[in-house]
């Protein structure tokens, strides 16, 4: 008996593994374990079993219907998430077309440049300052000891509003209107726009500047090449090899011109750099004891350094834009890149 | 300024290559911009040796020789005399460029073949002697190009000079420095100058009447001068220089300018009238024609060489056409003088004339070498015109020019200055070279510098010179002791960042316009005669009329770049810019800056989507602008729809106010403003003035415990006259101040079909709730109703069935 139910839960399982559909699991379902299923009633034959066979018999015909139910369910469950995929396949959607919504704007590369600067320099405490872009004569020239009818005026041609009126032609006026107002110690960052007249392919009316100046007791030419040489590593790499070579600024002695190793041909000499294998990234120096003059500073007592670079020259460097005009072009095809 | 190496090496001994020693130049701050080679003007002509000569057969004065460049022979048919088998010439071969541009070709002379040319000095233009075929040096390689064979090639390094560094503007002042920095010997050059018997002032006199601006005046007499072309050597360094030869007169005068720096000038003597000269101011209206054959009028204070009547020079500028050396002059009067360096400047720029001697004097020459260079020159002009120098020089000098006296250095400034040690000796050492006198004064010295270190008059400027030639790079790199500063924060660069990065995020990109425009700006945005921006602060001397006034708007800006992008097919734009505007507070006075950020929108909603193409409108911007007054928290911002702007549609825009104070104007432009700019989309825009924001907003959060009772809702449709403005409704509503109103907001607008002509339905959805408990129906009703009653009987509106 025992060996007839075998075969009967065999013909189950075959017949369950072919039924595909949900009625046809359902006709497995009332074949063998309906009311009048074949495994429902194969429980009657335990009187031809014998009396010792009988419990053994009883438990296997339930084991048997159990099973078969468990597997009926599964069959069900399975046939049913088909049936869902199928009907979530139907709703398929191309999803190699671009989303919808907001692209974020983008950051003009000279504000970018701004930002990553003063970052840099906020960081080593220096505060951020503004001062006015249309200036006095006195504060742009004079207070920075370039007299009037002096040579170095010709370093930075100008923009006249009237004879006393300019627009400012670098950022360093502000440094003297700081220094005027409060007393050392003084650690300011003031970028602004700035504008010389002059204009061709490396030249435009207008472009950005970033002055700084640290004034304390006891600051050195040392420090100077410090603070600079951090600076410019956390912008170009901590591998950028630089210089400092003397140069001429009136409002600072001694001076000294910062290159970097060209980033371009790293020093073999390249069209960027003119061939000689360094770019010439900023204009710095020691305060001029003149300076401190002008704005009542005891220059015995106190030292400092002063140093100003132009942004649109780093931004170029950084994202290889060879024409400064396009920096004031603001096509989007260019600004949409940054 | 070109510095000829062979020449510089006429002074220095100099070991290094041009490389190295630009470099050096360039580290001791005589920035080295270029490096030339050049080359004598001729090509393919090489050295070789004549293996035959013969007679020419059918021409008397020819002779028809073999010669060999060492690999092949040629025949050549040479007409000079001095040649003999075996001499070493210069052979231009065919396809030779001989100067004068002169191609050698293979050719047939008298019936005799000739396949090239053997040259003498002068044709090759490397020197002066054409009598015959150039003797060369039996030892000198065959077949080795000439010029390198004889070194004609120099090398020529542009070196950019500071303002403060006039000692450079010469030969021999880069000389010097190469000396100090090489620890070389200068060698200047001497002049043993050979007089005649005639006593200049028995020819001649100067008065000087503007001391203050001529303090120094030097002259010579140089009789029976011969004008004629320069010998190669003096054409050769000019050229060097970059400067064309003329005579050999004027290009004495020229060399000695740039072997010493001091300018010079000849004058032809015979046009002298009364045989003097004057020195003075120039006289109101006074006009002049100088060298260059223009005739200007002189300004006020310019300073005139005349002679006894009329002018003859602009001192330290330019001499005149009417007393300019010809090619008949045979006496010259030569002038050596030191010129007040801020008057040259300043009558060169009024002029426009920016000369290489203005350029010199403006920076201020060697007082003390004016009568050095005097000689130097007289005899120069001497040897090569064969004239005589009277004897004597005058040298008038009523102002002693002062240069810099003792000068205190401290060893202790220097440490504070440099933050490290550099040995004393060092220090004299490195002086010394630099031409200054200097004793020990217990730890420090007192040091004279040379009268043509101008530069120099300060503790901190020998400081500069010690370190400049010690090395920039040997200096140890440290970091400031911090003493730490209270930082005082511009506000408003934290606001800037702030919006910068909601604009960012809202899809706008920050452009860059200038801050000057074209004066047609104010009539572009149709803006009344009365109008502040219409006082606009001009540029004196703008590059351009279209860059002329500073902007006093940044919407103009704006809209010149959408202009450009659609130029560029970019027709979709969503822009901002920040910056300052300037207004005009008239004359004298710095005008007011204004910090403002402008934004414009035009085009598409989503850029080349695939999706519904919807265009932007008003409500796109307004939702931009509302976002950053909602991130600032100015809950207390409203539009008025006032006539807002001219350069705005009267329909679409509005003022932008907090708490009644003005902020800025909002709307799409004005279809007129677009037609006169020639564009064809719709525009929105906003501008909004940072100073009067960043005065406004706080930044402060304040938390209000959040419910956690259920909220009910009540929606109600009003029926309004079509003018009534959404934000009156809710003003109304909120006003009343109900306690249980949580939240009023318009949920539906519509207007049309079932609605009477000239009115509207407002949807509005109350929401009403409570912190402490859960709303019954009957408290809501309540104060609902009480909503209701008021709001129908303020505003006539009706309730939309």
């Amino acid at each position: 008996m025992i060996t007839k139910l075998q075969q009967l839960e065999e013909e189950a399982q075959v017949e369950l593994a072919a039924a595909q559909t949900e009625d046809a699991i359902q006709t497995v379902r009332t074949k063998y374990l309906g009311r009048k299923g074949l495994l429902t009633g194969f429980l009657r034959n335990i009187v031809s079993v014998p009396e010792e066979e009988k419990p053994l018999f009883g438990k296997r015909c339930n084991e048997a219907k159990e099973k078969l139910s468990a597997q009926i369910d599964a069959a069900l469950a399975r046939s049913a998430g088909g049936k869902k995929l199928a009907s979530l396949r139907r709703e398929a959607i191309d999803v190699t077309l671009p989303g919808r919504g907001i692209r974020a704007g983008r950051l003009h590369p000279v504000i970018r440049i701004r930002r990553e600067i003063c970052d840099i320099f906020t960081a080593f405490g220096f505060s951020i300052v503004e001062g006015p872009e249309i200036e006095l004569d006195y504060y742009n020239f004079e207070a920075l000891n370039i007299p009037k009818d002096h040579p170095a005026r010709d370093m930075q041609d100008t923009f006249y509003v009237d004879e006393n009126i300019v627009l400012r032609t670098h950022t360093s006026p502000v440094q003297v209107r700081v220094m005027e107002k409060i007393k050392p110690p003084v650690r300011i960052l003031s970028p602004g726009r700035v504008y010389r007249r002059d204009s061709d392919v490396s030249h435009t009316p207008m472009f950005h500047q970033i002055e700084g100046l640290l004034v304390d007791e006891g600051v050195t030419f040392g420090d100077l090449k410090g603070i600079l040489t951090a600076f410019l590593k956390r912008v170009f790499g901590e591998d950028t090899t630089l210089r400092f070579r003397p140069s001429f600024f009136p409002f600072t002695e001694p001076s000294a011109e910062v290159d970097i190793r060209c980033v371009i041909c790293a020093g073999r000499g390249c069209r960027v750099c003119g061939q000689s294998g360094w770019l010439e990234i900023l204009g710095s120096g020691m305060v001029d004891p003149a300076v401190f003059e002008n704005v009542g500073y005891d220059s015995e007592k106190y030292t400092g350094f002063a140093f100003g670079l132009g942004l649109e020259r780093i931004a170029m460097l950084k994202y290889g834009v060879s024409d400064l005009r396009l920096f004031f072009e603001n096509d989007s095809r260019f600004i949409r890149q940054f | 300024m070109l510095i000829s190496l062979k020449w510089l090496k006429d002074y220095v001994d100099i070991s290094l290559d041009a490389q190295a020693l630009a470099d050096k130049l360039t580290m001791a701050g005589l920035e080295v911009d270029e490096i030339k080679t050049i080359k004598p003007s001729f090509s393919s002509v090489v050295v070789a040796r004549i293996l035959s000569v013969a007679p020419h057969p059918s021409a008397d004065r020819l002779s028809v020789c073999e010669v060999t460049d060492g690999a092949d022979r040629y025949p050549i048919v040479c007409g000079a005399k001095n040649i003999k088998t075996g001499d070493v010439v210069p052979l231009a071969k065919a396809g030779a460029v001989i100067p004068g541009g002169y191609v050698i070709k293979e050719t047939l002379l008298r019936g005799q073949p000739s396949s090239g040319m053997l040259c003498s000095e002068a044709e090759l233009e490397i020197g002066d002697d054409a009598s015959g075929i150039l003797q060369l040096s039996a030892d000198l390689p065959l077949g080795r190009p000439l010029d390198e064979a004889l070194d004609l090639n120099d090398t020529v390094l542009d070196i950019s000079v500071t303002p403060n560094r006039s000692d450079c503007l010469s030969v021999i002042g880069i000389a010097r420095e190469v000396a100090a920095i090489t620890a070389g010997q200068l060698k200047k050059p001497r002049t043993r100058i050979r007089e005649s018997q005639v006593d200049v002032r028995s020819l001649t006199s100067i008065r000087i009447e503007a001391p203050d601006l001529c303090p120094r005046y030097t002259a010579r007499i140089i009789q029976n001068v011969k004008v004629g072309p320069s010998p190669v050597w003096l054409k050769s360094r000019l050229e060097a220089a970059g400067m064309r030869a003329i005579n050999n007169v004027v290009d004495v005068t020229n060399f000695v300018m740039l072997e010493m720096g001091q300018p010079l000038h000849a004058f032809d003597f015979r046009f002298l009238e009364e045989q003097r000269i004057v020195v003075r101011r120039s006289r109101a209206g006074e006009s002049f024609v100088s060298l260059d054959e223009k005739a200007r009028v002189l300004p006020d204070d310019t300073l005139l060489i005349c002679d006894g009547k009329k002018p003859v020079a602009i001192g330290g500028i330019m001499g005149g056409l009417n007393s300019e050396v010809k090619d008949d002059t045979q006496t010259i009067f030569l002038e050596s003088a030191y010129f007040q360096p801020s008057s040259i400047r300043r009558s060169a720029r009024k002029l426009g004339m920016p000369t290489d001697a203005a350029y010199r004097f403006e920076r201020g020459i060697d007082p003390e070498g004016v009568l050095c260079a005097l000689d130097r020159a007289a005899q120069l002009i001497a040897e090569t015109s064969g004239g005589r120098v009277c004897k004597g020089a005058i040298d008038e000098y009523p102002q002693k020019v002062q240069t810099a006296g003792e000068i205190l250095l401290r060893s202790e400034r220097i440490r504070q200055i440099i933050g490290a040690d550099i040995p004393g000796p060092d220090i004299s050492r490195m002086l010394k070279r630099l031409g200054m006198t200097l004793r020990r004064s217990g730890k420090n010295m007192i040091v004279i510098p040379p009268s043509f270190r101008v530069d120099i008059t300060r503790e901190i400027d020998l400081i500069e010179e010690i370190i400049r030639l010690y090395g920039y790079d040997r200096i140890p790199v440290t970091l400031p002791s911090a003493s730490l500063t209270e930082l005082s924060v511009v506000s408003r660069q934290d606001l800037e960042e702030r919006l910068r990065g909601l604009m960012l995020g809202s899809g706008y990109s920050e452009i860059i316009n200038y801050s000057f425009t074209s004066p047609v700006f104010a009539d572009h945005l149709l803006l009344e005669a009365n109008d502040e921006r219409r006082a606009v602060v001009q540029i004196k001397n703008p590059l351009s009329e279209d860059q002329s006034v500073m902007r006093t708007t940044l919407v103009y800006g704006l809209l010149e770049t959408m202009k450009k992008n659609a130029n560029n097919g970019s027709t979709n734009l969503k822009v901002f810019e920040i910056g300052r505007a300037f207004f005009s507070r008239g004359a004298g006075d710095l005008p007011v800056e204004k910090n403002i950020m402008a934004c414009l929108l035009t085009g598409m909603q989503s850029d080349q989507h695939w999706g519904a193409k919807i265009p932007v409108d008003f409500y796109d911007l307004k939702g931009c602008l509302e976002n950053l007054l909602h991130d600032l928290k100015l809950e207390g911002a409203r539009v008025r729809a006032e006539a807002a702007e001219p350069f705005l549609h009267p329909g679409q825009s509005c003022r932008v106010y907090v708490n009644d104070q003005p902020l800025g104007i909002l709307g799409a432009v004005h279809p007129d403003v677009l037609e006169r700019m020639d564009l064809r989309n719709k525009a929105y825009v906003f501008e909004i003035n940072l100073d009067i924001l960043d005065s406004l907003h706080s930044g402060r959060i304040c938390y209000t415990e959040v419910s956690r009772f259920p909220a009910i809702t009540r929606d109600v449709a009003f029926v309004v006259n079509e003018s009534m403005e959404s934000q009156r409704m809710l003003d109304i509503v909120l006003n009343q101040s109900e306690e249980l109103l949580e939240n009023v907001a318009i949920f539906d607008i519509y207007a049309g079909k079932g609605l009477e002509e000239g009115t509207k339905s407002l949807g509005l959805r109350f929401s009403y709730r409570s912190a402490e408990r859960t709303l019954t129906d009957m408290e809501v009703q309540s104060a609902h109703q009480r909503i209701l009653d008021k709001t129908l009987e303020m505003t006539g509106a009706t309730i939309r069935s």
